[in-house]
């Protein structure tokens, strides 16, 4: 089981900016162990988010995104108080859910 | 490191269009480096290991099925604020004066009843190495902003202190190298890295006050004793043992120079 993401979500005006931490390896699938074989690849290949059960974003990485991968965006129209949902979901088909308040 | 959105990441690069021409007559690598770092600084993967950190210090563990919230960092069972910025210090429990890390290694073993081996042998990143980054991550947090006041009252405090001055500037190794060889005088830098000077106090959030750290390079968090580690390393010194009493005393020599920085760890490096 995966470890928690971080998810911070705060209104600037007529929009949140959300701000998401995810606890991930991120294993391209080009490198080598110790004994010379390849370190099979393990990354996330979906994300999306959703605010207040509605879908705003859905993204498709590869495995050229960063160990421990940070991701920001905005949401507009979100107000104090609601729900922003984030999903990631990784080439060995585990998954990931956690959710935060729009402060 | 940063997917930002569309809207963002255009308004990222109008900036650059008009900042361009004169930025790139003033800008000297070491400001490109620190504006890298403030952009990496806002999403710093240390968080992560701080959560971890606090779930770890009460989760029951070992053959003793103990959590850590008995362990005295100095400031009483289970006071975790503060503590940081006052190690190493003397422990009259163990006779001994003690890093957060051998510290810990001691609540470990005593409160949990897990062997110090396991801590001790284990490669940096794996297994207990990887409990204890957690750990360090979210107790150095906890304070983050209060200045390094490390004491110096008792006798092997002090003691620490010169065995880790002698230490710092001990020369040897197939490049007769000393940690004062890089590290004592003003703007040195190794590559593009600036290099504090760690005889005085370099500054808030410089050397033993920005440890431990997220490095981004290796996607790793570093306590002090891998950061020492590694320095052993750039010597070309033997490893020295992990929680050993050299490295407890360059911590006390490094931290008692830097009385009065105030603490930013986890900090996040290149």
């Amino acid at each position: 089981m995966a470890d928690p993401m971080r998810i911070r979500a705060q209104v600037a005006g007529d929009k949140a900016t959300v701000r998401v931490l995810m606890s991930h390896e991120m294993e391209t699938g080009l490198r080598r162990d110790g004994a010379g074989a390849l370190i099979p690849a393990w990354f996330i290949q979906e994300v999306s988010a959703a605010h207040n059960g509605k879908t705003v974003l859905n993204a498709q990485w590869g495995p050229s995104v960063a160990k421990n991968p940070f991701m920001q965006f905005s949401v507009r129209g979100a107000k104090a108080g609601d729900k922003i949902t984030v999903m990631w979901k990784d080439n060995k088909g585990d998954s990931r859910t956690d959710e935060a308040t729009v402060s | 490191m940063k997917t930002a959105s569309l809207c963002a990441g255009l308004l990222a690069l109008a900036g650059m269009a008009l900042a361009g021409p004169l930025a790139a007559q003033t800008k000297s690598a070491a400001d490109g480096i620190a504006e890298y770092r403030a952009m990496l600084a806002d999403g710093n993967p240390a968080e992560l290991f701080e959560a971890r950190g606090q779930e770890l210090w009460k989760t029951k563990r070992g053959p003793k099925n103990a959590d850590m919230s008995q362990c005295d960092l100095g400031k009483g069972p289970g006071v975790v604020k503060g503590a940081f910025v006052e190690l190493p210090r003397w422990f009259a429990d163990t006779q001994k004066v003690q890093d957060l890390e051998s510290r810990l290694l001691t609540c470990m073993t005593t409160l949990q009843g897990i062997e110090a081996k396991a801590v001790t042998e284990e490669r940096f990143g794996r297994g207990e190495q990887r409990h204890m980054e957690g750990l360090v991550a979210w107790i150095s947090a906890e304070s983050r902003g209060m200045k390094m006041n490390l004491p110096q009252s008792h006798a092997q405090e002090k003691l620490s202190y010169e065995i880790g001055k002698r230490a710092f500037f001990y020369r040897g190794g197939t490049h007769d190298f000393s940690c004062a060889s890089c590290h004592s005088a003003e703007g040195q830098r190794i590559r593009l890295q600036d290099l504090p000077n760690l005889t005085k106090n370099p500054g808030d959030g410089v050397g033993f006050a920005a440890w431990p750290a997220y490095r981004v390079s290796s996607g790793e968090l570093w306590g002090m004793q891998r950061r020492l580690n590694d320095c052993f390393r750039q010597q070309r010194f033997p490893y020295p043992g992990y929680a050993s009493d050299v490295t407890i005393a360059l911590g006390t020599y490094m931290g008692v120079n830097a009385k009065g920085a105030a603490s930013i760890a986890p900090s996040i490096k290149r």
